[in-house]
């Protein structure tokens, strides 16, 4: 698929990453020469150095052919714009990062109706999600919902004196009554998807399905349930600190951020009157210790330096936070960071990364089952996704036992109506359900790439 | 560090192809009943089985590359087709040197067309198809070829197209380096197949056609021939001429034709000064050389084929430039340096190059006369950057350097000066004849060995403009430390 990214910057450069090692034809424009150099010798992609705006280089760009045209550079502004711009010139799908708050209200409707935009993206709204839904599953790593919550996948990391040490899955299902099933596990720098027989080992990374009921149930029996936070310390006043603490205190935690400009820390308290606004830096520890970080439930460092976030959030492990929480925007250093003992990290361009990948999967197959919902792990080495089962879809009411299914691929849960199903092998799948399915080492576009031919 | 195993890999992988690409000589020998079919059995099987064992080896490797990589993986398998690419000479006994058969190989692939073979009417066909053969698939390069039609090669693999294809800078016509290479090789592919039929339908027998094809497409100049094209029909000389201009063209301008971009193409700066380059060296040859030639016809065909063959480094001949008045042999000596245009199979400094030095000389003047001007140097219609700048200017004094180097060399040879200085530029510039001694009648056949192998370098060199090989032969860099 013909895909032209407007803007290379830490978004634009991981997106197309991901999307050039997913097959696409890319064309990268910028309008920093050194940007698309370094764009041109990383990914196997054109880079075009130019302004997004100026028909010319659009056209050059080929937008007229492309399938589909994304905006991600730092101006909202210029992003509305290009996209309509493309539109005009025949782009067919259009994507657009909008991340001011003043523009995502009721106005981003009105935008996206007369520019013409198919998709915005609000990476700061999107990583304020996510930590929202960490910190609403404090024992988790990771928490994603599917099917509009019906279902849930939850990252947990097992501890030395968790019971799951030394188990084999097979055991494990014997010894606890609650419908969970482990759809994988990372452990180094493999995802397994796990067999009867795999056995559970310190440090592993596990992604159990269930209902939220259950997961709850099944946390409270294994002992690593914590409770909900009541209060919580930001760090860093940006835009995904606002998104975030406006949540939280719609659900009552109290909220205290700590930030350096005196500037922003009035606009914000302006915008949450509700929040403990502290003006200060939060690398003097002492200041954190003074506004009580010991005695808190969660830390979350949202500063736009990385080498900051992590370091607090060291500081923070070390005053027994239960629940910290670190946004990196560079993946390498995520990874050191995680070897430091961070376990819960987000990353504003993974998301955007995955919200983006799902939608050009969707479009790749607008005739096969739709995909809902995508999201990746380990770098995109293996990727969860949810589809819809259309009316024709080839196996409905095969047994899973009995349908052919390629090797490496998990259907870890099937949602009918409202009601999650944990699979076993005698279960069907229905038009109409939706399936949340693991995938090791491959790709699916469609509902049907599960099963081998 | 340095990721040998994929390096090793590649090379691997090179080999496998080669060795598919050597059923195509053997196929010829089977059909004309030649025995030298065995030689490129025994090559091929040789290049299998390395190839095999070493992509077996190599199996499980990172597949990021960086720029080291990319001119090691180039300069390497540059070496190593040239070996494979020898051993049928050896073998099939028909060029009984080893050295002589290393320097026919080297200069197939690198598309340099100078021979050491003195007869070559003796040769067996299969020989002379994969002398032929060695141009087509050196001219456009045997990495592109890897990237254009193997597998997941690696995501950059602009870093191998870098090293390997000619010119100041690499562009792209598709997002992705795969299906760039390969639109350039349907094109080259096109191309040749066109002039096959033009020259077999001009009275030329199937197999020369196929041969002087081949040698053309790669701007090659191996031919069946002593006396090169001196003997074929004045249709025919106008074919090859004609074909040896096209090929010397920036791929990328067909693609803008074939795409219904033709205006861009006919825009090109660098197209333009190719053409008037021609014409002007043509004409002014023309009058030169008209008291020698009988018809006015006769003088433009000659100089018109003589000006293409040395400007787009083929080295067909039509006639002994060496018995030319010297403004002439002047005029074919500039020519040798400048080469054709980048993006093409042609050699030499390139005309992009050239007309942007120029450029640059041109502000540096002005700007000594106005020394608060500030100008850039354009080139079709944009700005050359100013490392783009410092490359080519560094490129040049390289060149001219090792130029020298070579020269020095060369000149231990007891042959005059004018043979030893026009051998090392022809060689290095990949065009094949040179004045004198090495003229277009004669072969390298006495040279001795140290000027075979040292010439054999400047033909790598010059292929792969010199930085691949020099990079390749700094053991730093094939230190993993560094």
């Amino acid at each position: 698929m013909k895909i032209v990214i407007l803007g290379c910057g830490k978004v634009g450069n991981t997106l197309i990453g991901a999307l050039a090692g997913e097959g696409h034809d890319i064309v990268a424009i910028d309008k920093n020469p050194e940007v698309v150099e370094e764009i041109f010798n990383l990914h196997d992609v054109i880079g075009l150095c130019g302004n997004g705006i100026d028909s010319d280089t659009m056209l050059e760009a080929g937008v007229s052919e492309a399938r589909l045209f994304v905006a991600v550079t730092d101006s909202d502004e210029l992003n509305m714009l290009a996209c309509y711009l493309a539109r005009k010139l025949g782009a067919r799908h259009t994507v657009a990062r909008i991340r001011n708050p003043e523009y995502n209200d009721d106005s981003l409707v009105f935008f996206k109706q007369n520019m013409n935009i198919s998709v915005t993206l609000n990476p700061e709204m999107l990583v304020a999600h996510e930590i929202y839904n960490i910190l609403k599953f404090p024992s988790a790593v990771k928490v994603e919902t599917f099917s509009g919550r019906n279902l849930e996948i939850v990252e947990i990391i097992i501890k030395e004196e968790s019971p799951f040490v030394g188990i084999k899955l097979s055991e494990l299902r014997k010894k606890y009554s609650e419908k969970f099933l482990i759809c994988y596990v990372v452990r180094g720098d493999e995802a397994y998807i796990p067999s009867g027989d795999f056995e559970l080992k310190t440090g592993d990374k596990i992604g159990i399905t269930a209902s939220h009921n259950e997961i709850l149930k099944l946390l409270k029996n294994i002992g690593t349930f914590q409770k909900n936070p009541r209060s919580v310390i930001i760090m860093g006043a940006g835009r995904s600190t606002f998104y975030l603490a406006q949540k939280l205190i719609n659900i009552g935690v109290n909220v205290k951020i700590i930030e350096r400009d005196a500037q922003r820390c009035v606009e914000l308290s302006n915008a949450l009157p509700s929040a403990v606004l502290i003006h200060g830096d939060g690398m003097q520890y002492e200041i954190l210790k003074e506004e009580g970080i010991a005695s808190s439930d969660a830390f979350i460092a949202l500063t736009g330096t990385d080498e900051e976030n992590i370091l607090c959030c060291l500081f923070a492990k070390e005053q027994k936070v239960p629940v910290v929480v670190a946004k990196i925007n560079r993946s390498d250093l995520a990874v050191t960071a995680e070897g430091l003992g961070i376990e819960c990290i987000v990353s504003p361009q993974k998301t955007v990364t995955n919200v983006v990948s799902r939608y050009v999967r969707a479009l790749k197959n607008s005739i096969g089952s739709k995909m809902e919902t995508l999201y990746k792990l380990m770098d995109g080495k293996s990727e969860v996704s949810e589809f819809k089962v259309r009316e024709d879809f080839a196996y409905a009411g095969v047994s899973l036992t009995t349908l052919n299914l390629k090797p490496n691929i998990l259907v870890a849960g099937i949602v009918r109506g409202k009601k999650p199903i944990i699979p076993t092998g005698a279960d069907v799948i229905l038009p109409g359900d939706r399936v949340v399915v693991i995938a090791a080492g491959q790709q699916l576009d469609d509902l049907g790439d599960i099963i081998k031919h | 560090m340095m990721n040998s195993k994929l390096v090793f890999g590649v090379i691997g992988r090179l080999l496998e192809i080669l060795a598919a690409i050597l059923l195509l000589p053997m196929l010829v020998s089977v059909i004309y009943r030649e025995n030298t079919f065995i030689s490129f059995l025994v090559t091929a099987l040789i290049s299998l089985v390395t190839g095999i064992v070493l992509h077996i080896l190599c199996r499980k490797h990172d597949r990021t590359i960086y720029a080291k990589e990319g001119f090691l993986i180039v300069a390497l398998s540059w070496l190593v087709s040239s070996f494979i690419g020898s051993l049928p000479f050896f073998l099939s006994g028909e060029v009984p040197s080893y050295i002589d058969a290393l320097f026919e190989s080297v200069s197939g692939f690198t598309t340099t067309g100078a021979s050491v073979i003195p007869d070559v009417e003796a040769l067996s066909h299969g020989i002379l198809f994969w002398r032929s053969f060695t141009h087509w698939i050196g001219g456009m390069g045997v990495l592109v070829f890897i990237i254009a039609f193997a597998t997941n090669f690696t995501e950059r693999s602009i870093h191998i197209l870098r090293a390997e294809m000619a010119g100041p800078v690499v562009g792209k016509l598709m997002p992705r380096a795969k299906d760039t290479t390969k639109i350039l090789y349907i094109i080259y592919i096109v191309m040749t197949v066109v002039q096959i039929i033009m020259l077999w339908a001009g009275g030329m027998n199937f197999f020369e056609s196929v041969v002087h094809s081949l040698g053309t497409a790669g701007t090659g100049g191996f031919g069946t021939k002593s006396d090169s094209i001196a003997g074929y029909s004045p249709y025919i000389q106008w074919v090859i001429g004609v074909f040896m201009l096209l090929f010397g063209v920036n791929f990328n301008l067909y693609y803008l034709i074939c795409t219904k971009h033709g205006k861009f193409a006919l825009k090109s700066t660098e197209l333009w000064v190719y053409i008037c380059m021609i014409i002007i060296a043509t004409s002014a040859i023309a009058i030169n050389i008209s008291p020698m030639y009988s018809s006015l016809s006769e003088t433009i065909r000659t100089s018109f084929f003589n000006v293409t063959s040395i400007t787009t480094t083929t080295g067909y001949s039509t006639a002994d430039f060496n018995l030319w008045p010297t403004f002439s042999k002047g005029i074919i000596f500039v020519l040798m340096f400048i080469g054709g245009c980048a993006g093409s199979t042609a050699g030499g400094l390139k005309v992009s190059r050239v007309v942007i030095l120029f450029k640059m000389i041109a502000r540096e003047v002005r700007h000594l006369i106005h020394p608060r001007s500030i100008s850039t140097v354009r080139f079709e219609g944009k700005e050359v950057e100013e490392h783009t700048q410092r490359n080519i200017a560094n490129y040049f004094a390289v060149y001219m350097m090792f130029l020298v180097g070579l020269l020095f060399i060369v000149s231990l040879e007891p042959f005059d000066f004018e043979t030893a200085v026009s051998v090392t530029v022809t060689c290095f510039n990949n065009v094949g004849p040179g004045f004198s001694f090495a003229g277009p009648m004669a072969s390298y056949s006495e040279f001795s060995n140290l000027s075979k192998i040292v010439l054999s370098l400047a033909m790598l060199m010059g292929r792969l403009e010199i930085f691949p090989i020099v990079i390749f032969m700094f053991p730093s860099s094939w230190n993993r430390k560094k």
